[in-house]
């Protein structure tokens, strides 16, 4: 390959990027509008909240469950070799708060949620049903994207509370059980070393996860080529993406929260 | 040629429309009158799903102009304006494009309970079961989802959805693709005897020629990307045009290219 051809493939490439970053940024921009403006349909926030909050609570639980316990663990057996083990509560709440709950409640969100997300929307394109929805005078941004991406927004940051506090419960059953620590203790270490802004942190981080992992649900779906293909291609990138950009904000909200 | 004395409801003029290098419409011209039926035949991937779509502004035409009752289909329609425009049509979709989420009766009121046209969920739920019977459907399928329902029926479905809230201009895209030739006739009769009893004005795109010959006044031939022949039914058989001799007898031979 020549210097220039290289280039020239380098130069495609990286408009390519940007012209996508381009049509999601104003798919993002579009969503919000028309978050804000009437008609808002109440009966698909609803069913939107079910499908993205309630129904993702087992899920939420039982990563976190086990996460906290294998964490308590790690750290107990990191702990010992400079007589530190003292420091599971603590270390187990902070990692928890801090990182594992909204990153791992994002990725679990981003593989149950966007994915039955995109492949519902691109199956409704494929078959017509979204230009059916237009010629109904319904507009598909207002009446399939807006309320995912708002249930996103509003259910995510709960599931992420939950899934810290599931995730602490965790390491507190096996610290208890297994490790010789004593309950009461746990959790005063536990709640003394944790600060709102942990808290807030993580429930921030939970918010901006759940609008990712809806919004690209929504963008990949409505964009979705023709046919089967078509479907599960949507389906495929739009977790891809939304895994990749809930740990790339992960790292820049990180920064922002923890470093500045 | 077309009946020129009564006033045009859809006019077509040089309407082109490419995607990417393919150029599919290279400038069509069409005048449908009001109160008439309409049929659009020509090969598959001739561009006449372009055509209906372009009318109800589902895809933009690059150049040209497309007026509905003498005003400009496509630009300045936004919120209301656009809602208003798309309130008087009704269309069946070649895959009837049911909303699967949703019972049957909830998707021929779909339009009666929602933005402009909204009225007491009893009332419209009333309205479909009278449409569904209009179409030859009893009242128990109206709380069966589309998914139970034959292709036949969910075409009928489809039927009572496009004319539930009384439309002016009904689109028909390929109504009897799928269908068995019993069924065919029976969707047929059906379009012809609700076109006529509404007084709508029909535009319907088939290559079935039986549904020409029940459901058309005029018939017009896309082929290239322009009208070839357009005039009256009965004129049809003696139009003199290669083309649409070859497209009625169905002949391999002849100046459309068999293999596309």
């Amino acid at each position: 390959m020549t210097p220039l051809a290289l280039l020239r493939r380098l130069g495609a490439a990286t408009l390519g990027l940007l012209a996508s970053l381009g049509r999601l940024s104003t798919f993002a921009v579009s969503t919000f509008l028309h978050m804000l403006r009437p008609p808002i349909y109440g009966r698909e926030v609803l069913n939107a909240l079910l499908q993205v909050g309630w129904l993702s609570l087992p899920v939420v639980g039982l990563t976190a469950i086990f996460t906290g316990g294998a964490l308590a663990l790690q750290i107990y057996a990191g702990g010992a070799r400079f007589n530190a083990e003292a420091v599971v509560p603590q270390i187990v709440a902070i990692g928890m708060v801090r990182e594992l709950g909204p990153v791992l409640v994002g990725l679990m969100i981003a593989a149950r949620v966007t994915s039955s997300i995109a492949a519902e929307i691109a199956t409704m394109k494929v078959t017509e049903q979204i230009d059916a929805l237009v010629t109904l005078s319904t507009h598909p941004m207002k009446y399939l994207v807006a309320p995912r991406v708002l249930a996103g927004l509003l259910t995510v940051p709960a599931l992420v509370g939950i899934g810290d506090i599931i995730g602490i419960m965790g390491g507190y059953v096996v610290a208890t059980q297994n490790l010789g620590f004593n309950p009461a203790t746990y959790l005063v270490n536990t709640v003394n070393f944790l600060e709102i802004h942990d808290i807030i942190s993580s429930l921030v981080k939970g918010a901006v996860f759940g609008v990712i992992a809806t919004t690209l649900g929504c963008y990949y779906g409505m964009n979705s080529g023709r046919g089967a293909q078509g479907v599960g291609r949507a389906t495929k990138s739009s977790v891809e993406t939304a895994a990749v950009l809930i740990l790339a904000a992960n790292f820049v909200l990180t920064g922002v929260f923890f470093s500045l | 040629m077309t009946d020129l004395t009564k006033p045009a409801m859809i006019e077509m003029k040089m309407v082109h429309k490419a995607f990417g290098s393919n150029q599919v419409l290279r400038g069509v011209d069409l005048r449908i009158a009001r109160g008439s039926s309409m049929v659009i035949i020509g090969g598959s991937g001739t561009g006449k799903s372009v055509m209906l779509k372009s009318v109800l502004g589902l895809i933009q035409q690059d150049s040209g102009q497309i007026l509905v009752d003498g005003k400009d289909a496509g630009n300045g329609h936004s919120g209301r304006d656009r809602d208003a425009f798309l309130a008087r049509f009704g269309m069946l979709f070649q895959g009837a494009a049911l909303f699967d989420s949703l019972p049957v009766w909830q998707n021929v009121a779909f339009r009666l309970l929602r933005g402009s046209l909204k009225r007491p969920k009893d009332e419209a739920r009333e309205i479909a079961i009278e449409k569904l019977r209009r179409v030859g459907l009893k009242a128990d399928v109206a709380d069966r989802l589309p998914a139970e329902l034959s292709g036949g029926m969910q075409k009928r479905v489809g039927l009572a959805r496009a004319i539930a809230a009384e439309p002016e201009i009904i689109f028909f895209d390929e109504p009897t693709t799928g269908l068995d030739p019993i069924m065919s006739g029976v969707i047929n009769d059906l379009i012809r005897e609700i076109v006529v009893e509404m007084g709508a004005t029909a535009m319907t795109i088939t290559h079935d020629m039986s549904s020409v010959r029940a459901i058309a006044d005029n018939v017009a031939m896309l082929h290239g990307g322009k009208i070839r022949w357009t005039g009256p039914a009965s004129k049809m058989d003696a139009s003199g045009d290669p083309y649409v001799e070859q497209f009625i007898s169905g002949s391999a031979e002849g100046p459309i290219e068999a293999v596309r």
